[in-house]
């Protein structure tokens, strides 16, 4: 389950020591904007050091590296992969070459170490024109593609236009990125709200961004998690009419009936499939 | 791995290390620390266990830790060691 994922800066020790506390399921450990180009190799060394030395079970540890287009991703790659973290995230990713090309590298690392092969993913994080016109061959690019990632900051950048807390701007880039990544069956990421004061903003964007087909958001605060995490968990209501519904599927079954209804509506396989979600976001959650 | 410039790594930051070596022609490492008392074996060993990883021989090491875990206190070393050398980083 990857509801929350929290931007830690790379070259920060206090707070990469603590990250796996914040509450965020996933943490991305940033060595591109986060850090300046002086201090890219410090970083390097450091979220190295730190992976080698905790284990970061509570959550999922995603690395984001510097993009294809700079001297730094390769040794980036090189640092990190041997201690195995979960996923790694290239940025401006505007095609899927530049998915097969990082792919393909991480591939000749994890021979190298023994490493199984495809067991580092990757969620390829898209913030140009560029790429959200190509969203759906990037996230189908590789079967190391797990989820694909909306930066809207460098987007808003790049089609000249303001960076609004409304999203005005970004409503199509979210959308098309969306039914990307539907289609290419892989989880998708919305950009993070940021002004870190506004915790009203907050709740409304991440429930935007649920209501558009989102699967999790990411945050560049911790003070965000919470409003992030219950955005993108199942309400109480949620569960029960997800239990009611699998009961009457079952109960149908054992009865012989090919038609179920549920307070007075037709129950049928959409129903179900999202009844099925449910149900494991909140074993994810609760536990089993 | 040979220090043949001075060059530093880190900050003075709480949690981290800011370290500076130079060439020298002995071994020598200096230790500052807010956790001096209790730490400074276990800083020494994990300095000289990053140098002895680089083939680190000879050079001044001056630590100025601000309780900063093992793990950090051998990443700032290595970045400065690295930047220090011939083919730096």
């Amino acid at each position: 389950m990857r509801r929350s994922m929290l931007f830690i800066p790379g070259n920060s020790p206090s707070l990469l020591m603590n990250a796996d506390v914040l509450g965020a399921d996933s943490i991305i450990f940033d060595l591109e904007d986060a850090v300046s180009p002086a201090e890219k190799d410090s970083a390097r060394i450091l979220v190295r050091n730190l992976l080698r030395r905790f284990d970061y079970d509570s959550c999922e540890v995603i690395v984001r590296i510097n993009s294809v287009d700079t001297e730094f991703w390769t040794k980036d790659l090189d640092e990190i992969i041997p201690f195995h973290p979960d996923m790694i995230m290239p940025p401006k990713t505007n095609s899927e070459d530049d998915v097969r090309l990082v792919s393909q590298y991480i591939g000749t690392l994890e021979e190298k170490c023994g490493m199984k092969k495809n067991s580092v993913k990757l969620i390829p994080l898209i913030e140009t024109a560029m790429g959200v016109e190509n969203a759906y061959r990037i996230a189908s690019a590789d079967e190391r593609v797990a989820a694909i990632f909306l930066g809207a900051e460098d987007l808003s950048a790049d089609l000249r236009c303001k960076r609004t807390k409304e999203g005005t701007e970004i409503l199509y880039s979210r959308q098309r990125l969306v039914v990307a990544a539907r289609a290419a069956c892989v989880d998708v990421y919305d950009t993070p709200f940021t002004d870190v004061n506004d915790d009203e903003g907050i709740r409304k964007d991440a429930s935007f961004a649920k209501a558009l087909g989102f699967t999790g958001k990411a945050s560049i605060s911790p003070r965000h998690i919470d409003a992030i995490n219950e955005a993108f968990s199942p309400t109480q209501a949620d569960i029960k009419y997800a239990h009611e519904v699998m009961n009457a599927i079952e109960q149908a079954a054992l009865e012989g009936k090919g038609v179920v209804a549920l307070r007075g509506k037709m129950i049928d396989a959409p129903v179900v499939a999202r009844a099925r979600q449910v149900i494991e976001m909140e074993k994810a959650i609760y536990g089993a | 791995m040979e220090i043949i410039r001075k060059a530093w790594a880190g900050t003075g930051e709480s949690s981290d290390a800011y370290v500076l070596v130079s060439p020298a022609n002995t071994l020598e490492i200096e230790i500052s620390s807010v956790v001096y008392n209790q730490y400074a074996k276990a800083i020494d060993k994990a300095v000289r266990e990053t140098l002895a990883d680089l083939g680190v021989e000879k050079g001044t090491i001056t630590i100025n830790d601000k309780g900063a875990l093992d793990c950090v206190i051998q990443a700032r070393v290595e970045t400065a060691i690295k930047r220090a050398s011939e083919a730096g980083v």
